[in-house]
């Protein structure tokens, strides 16, 4: 079956996916039709959409995507050159959305990691999994959630129970096989971090072929007391992706979470990441970076949402444009009445290199307690005329000057990685990049 | 009890000062609004077919609009067919001089403290009083006249000077650009208009105090400054409304067309009535600010002190054309009680070399809400643009809330654009020192947001600099504690 996604059809497609998607406990059906209702209200955003006032995602999504793909047909694609060589860790492995146990492979001792479909987890009355599913992230408000709610088949459920501190990473490569024709995927994780524990995990996006493919990611995770959590995310897909992610991140008292989103590549890729600061003590960091030419769209939206009193979120994006791309920042961030006591800050720049590229930015604070700090900072500009001039008169040619310049500018997030390696194997992607492409 | 404590009850229990209601006999147009009402004031003013025309076709682009969602406010629906829009003081003639104006009126002019006679003989300033809709007198016009300088109501500048009228009215802020200015287009009542003609540095400020009176009656004026080639000229806004239980809506439209390398400079301080400590009653202000830098080197300064009206939905902006231009916005919000306001500035950079400075300062306390919301948008060609924008917000108090949209589109690559904003409470660290040399509370708060908006409040003329620093400490009575 192929889908053209369109406002007035796509609901009626969404309810046919349900009827064929995995069949669950009931109360995931429930959840499903609810999500469904929701869909079917808020239909896709038009321009007018506040929150894709940028983002023309429903125009370009008007295309002949290959829903059925992540079912019927199972892909021979070997995934292995996607990985990241210098990264030793557990593998997840999902191609076309579905979750490949042939590719994947858990090291870690079993006491210490729980990893599986998260629709098989569900299937199994995994009390966990029934206890935190569907619970953080809100399809009312979004079109996209919901339509991954009502109709997603695969996703991974990772469980680590109180007091592990997990060494090896967890690795999740979401691949699609674009070889054949225009696929779409609707992938679906949740995270559940016990209290006291530590663990990293790491997802990459890649594709192999020349078509158009679109995913829509839905990532749900619940931090407890004192636990502490790395994201990585690594958008490097060289192929024609489309994607629309949300990762909610629920915290609870004196947790730790630090995300870290890299945008290097991809038609459009819109990634929604909320927060919300559950609990007292509470500690996060957001860090993004995107690096794009051509035509991408890179579009991140954040939201930070303070609910109970003395937590502490810090934020910094920073974004280099080149070709035609633009890049969209949305940061919120909401102090409610009884989070007294909160710092908040935020900080997005950006950096324009050609005539064509635009940024669209929007920093927004919402604050209804009094006793707080919050500050946001945004600026746009081009690289310093002066400093590349000095480089250049110490013998420094002008493309490295300026390559140079432009790792400077992005060392600020590159260097809050902890986990050595994928720093090494980051820092090289980014400045393989800004020597070929900028 | 001691004097300071009698003085802080005094203080505290102050009811708004402006508050009273004087006896002018009213010359008002039935509720309602519909073409026939436009008709009505049209004929009533006496204009000419192409103004009755104009206000038509806003009048029918208007029902075609709908009333905006998007503010951070809330409040009940208007329902404009209970409105009364045309309501004027009534006088047998026009005066010629201030001895023939209504003594009621003086006596409500003096009680605001800007008693025309005094006003005339001490300040200099030229005040074009408006009282609810008709503008009631115009002082200094001779000497202004003298060089060639226009200053004068709106209804008068359409009988007497149609031409610029028409060629300016609406070039700036069309017809059918929000629900309110649509809105304010087909009913509006009067309004000052000016025109600095070519090379002429306006020799003083020019001011304008509106007032609403009668029960009922939407306020709509409509203010078009044009300034041509070289020209200078500093305009002041002052407001302060009565009491009154029922809210009213005022819809102004103010429109500047400033041409090669002229500069105009915008000040207001607004003191509607805000409505009582249990958020009854108060003005809704919707006002459409918007200046156009057209020509070369041109300049446009929006200076406001917003301490009024139980809503305040508000954005003066700056169209920067002309190469060279700059746009200024400098802005104080205070809301306490549960006064609303949703304001900030436009700035749209099309010419080369553009710069534009944005401060806004908001202060919320009380259960109020106050919000800053604003757009710089670098367009395409627009060369070595540069903006910098910086929004405070202040709380005092744990109920009410502060807010911040700030909108950045840039589409160049040579532009410099920086924005940051901040928010935090007043430290307690600062409320000590003041205590420790002898500063009572009250006085250490008024102190320190004086120091806060002070960067703002630099930016007013003098007179209205200590007109709006009292008002600042008057809004705020109360809040801390």
């Amino acid at each position: 079956m192929s889908v053209t996604v369109k406002e007035k059809n796509a609901s009626a497609e969404v309810k046919n996916l349900i009827d064929k998607s995995v069949s669950l406990n009931p109360a995931v059906i429930s959840i499903r039709k609810e999500a469904l209702e929701a869909f079917q209200k808020l239909g896709l955003p038009d321009k007018k959409a506040e929150e894709y006032r940028h983002t023309p995602i429903t125009s370009l999504l008007q295309r002949d995507f290959d829903y059925d793909a992540l079912l019927s047909k199972p892909s021979d694609l070997d995934p292995k050159e996607y990985f990241i060589p210098s990264v030793k860790g557990n593998i997840i492995v999902l191609i076309n959305g579905v979750y490949s146990s042939a590719h994947s492979s858990v090291i870690s001792p079993a006491d210490e990691v729980h990893i599986t479909n998260l629709s098989e987890a569900l299937a199994g009355g995994d009390t966990m999994a029934l206890e935190h599913f569907a619970k953080y992230a809100d399809v009312k408000s979004d079109a996209f959630t919901a339509w991954n709610t009502a109709s997603w088949n695969h996703g991974v459920f990772i469980r680590i129970p109180e007091n592990a501190i997990v060494q090896t990473p967890i690795l999740i490569y979401h691949i699609h096989d674009a070889r054949a024709g225009q696929v779409m995927s609707a992938s679906r994780n949740l995270f559940v971090i016990g209290r006291h524990s530590e663990v990293t995990i790491i997802e990459k996006f890649d594709s192999a072929g020349l078509s158009h493919h679109f995913s829509n990611t839905v990532t749900e995770a619940v931090v407890s007391e004192n636990a502490h959590l790395e994201l990585y995310s690594i958008q490097n897909d060289a192929g024609s992706r489309y994607q629309v992610g949300l990762t909610h991140i629920h915290q609870a008292g004196s947790s730790l979470v630090n995300t870290f989103t890299f945008t290097l590549n991809g038609k459009l890729i819109r990634n929604n990441l909320q927060l919300s600061l559950d609990g007292e003590g509470i500690e996060s960091h957001m860090f993004g970076l995107y690096l794009i030419t051509d035509d991408t769209v890179a579009d991140n939206h954040t939201t930070v949402d303070h609910r109970k009193p003395n937590s502490f979120s810090n934020e910094i994006y920073k974004g280099i444009m080149d070709g035609n791309s633009k890049g969209v920042f949305n940061g919120k961030i909401y102090v409610r009445p009884q989070a007294q006591k909160t710092n908040a800050f935020q900080s997005n720049k950006n950096i324009l290199l050609s005539d064509k590229a635009t940024v669209n930015t929007k920093p927004q604070l919402e604050i209804w307690a009094d006793d707080v700090k919050c500050s946001h900072g945004c600026t746009t500009g081009q690289l310093d005329s002066e400093a590349l001039f000095y480089l250049q008169t110490r013998g420094i040619n002008k493309e490295t000057a300026r390559a140079m310049m432009l790792y400077a500018f992005a060392i600020e997030v590159l260097n809050n990685v902890k986990h050595a390696e994928l720093k090494t194997y980051i820092d090289q992607l980014v400045s393989e990049r800004l020597h070929t492409n900028f | 009890m001691s004097k300071d404590n009698q003085v802080l009850e005094e203080l505290t229990s102050k009811e708004y000062e402006h508050g009273w209601t004087s006896d002018l006999e009213t010359d008002s147009a039935p509720k309602g609004l519909s073409e026939d009402i436009i008709r009505f004031i049209s004929t009533k003013k006496n204009e000419p077919e192409w103004l009755l025309d104009w206000r038509l076709d806003a009048y029918r682009q208007w029902s075609k609009l709908k009333e905006p969602t998007w503010p951070n406010i809330s409040y009940p629906a208007i329902n404009y067919q209970d409105l009364i829009y045309y309501s004027a003081p009534k006088q047998k003639a026009k005066p010629k001089n201030l001895e023939d104006i209504d003594p009621e009126l003086i006596k409500t002019f003096e009680k605001l403290g800007i008693s025309l006679t005094e006003q005339k003989r001490l300040t200099g300033i030229a005040v074009d009083a408006v009282i609810d809709s008709v503008s009631v007198a115009t002082t200094y016009k001779d000497t202004l006249a003298e060089l060639g300088i226009i200053f004068c109501s709106f209804s008068e500048a359409v009988q007497e000077h149609p031409e610029l009228v028409k060629k300016y009215m609406g070039s700036v802020v069309p017809v059918n650009d929000n629900y309110f200015a649509a809105l304010n287009a087909a009913v509006f009542t009067d309004g000052s208009f000016c025109y600095i003609p070519k090379g002429v540095r306006c020799p003083m400020e020019l001011s304008t105090y509106f007032r609403i009176n009668a029960a009922n009656t939407g306020q709509f004026e409509r203010t078009l400054i044009v300034a041509d080639e070289g020209s200078y000229v500093s305009y002041l806004e002052g407001c302060t409304a009565p009491m009154r239980d029922e809210n009213q809506l005022h819809a102004a439209v103010v429109e500047i067309y400033a041409m090669k390398d002229a500069q105009v400079k915008y000040s207001t301080v607004q003191n509607w009535y805000p409505g009582d400590k249990n958020g009854k009653g108060g003005i809704y202000n919707f006002v459409t600010k918007r200046g156009l830098c057209f020509g070369d080197g041109s300049k446009i300064s929006w200076t406001q002190v917003e301490t009024g009206s139980a809503i305040t939905w508000k954005y003066p902006s700056c169209i920067l054309k002309g190469n060279n231009s700059m746009g200024e916005f400098y802005s104080v919000a205070v809301t306490n009680n549960y006064q609303q306001a949703d304001t900030g500035s436009k700035m749209i950079h099309i010419g080369n070399n553009t710069k534009s400075r944005i401060v806004s300062k908001g202060i919320s306390a009380g259960h109020s809400q106050n919000s800053y919301r604003g757009q710089v948008k670098i367009m395409k060609r627009a060369e070595n643009a540069r903006n910098f924008s910086q929004c405070d917000s202040l709380l005092m108090g744990d109920q009410c809330g502060a807010h911040t949209f700030p909108y950045i589109d840039v589409e160049n690559k040579s532009a410099r654009v920086e924005h940051e904003a901040t928010t935090s409470k007043i430290g307690e660290d600062q409320i000590f020192y003041c205590l420790q040399r002898g500063i009572d509370e009250e006085s250490a708060v008024a102190l320190i947001v004086n120091g806060y908006a002070k960067e703002v409040l630099n930016q007013l003329p003098m007179e209205f600099a200590v007109e709006a620093q009292k008002l600042l400490a008057l809004t705020l009575e109360g809040s801390v504690g």
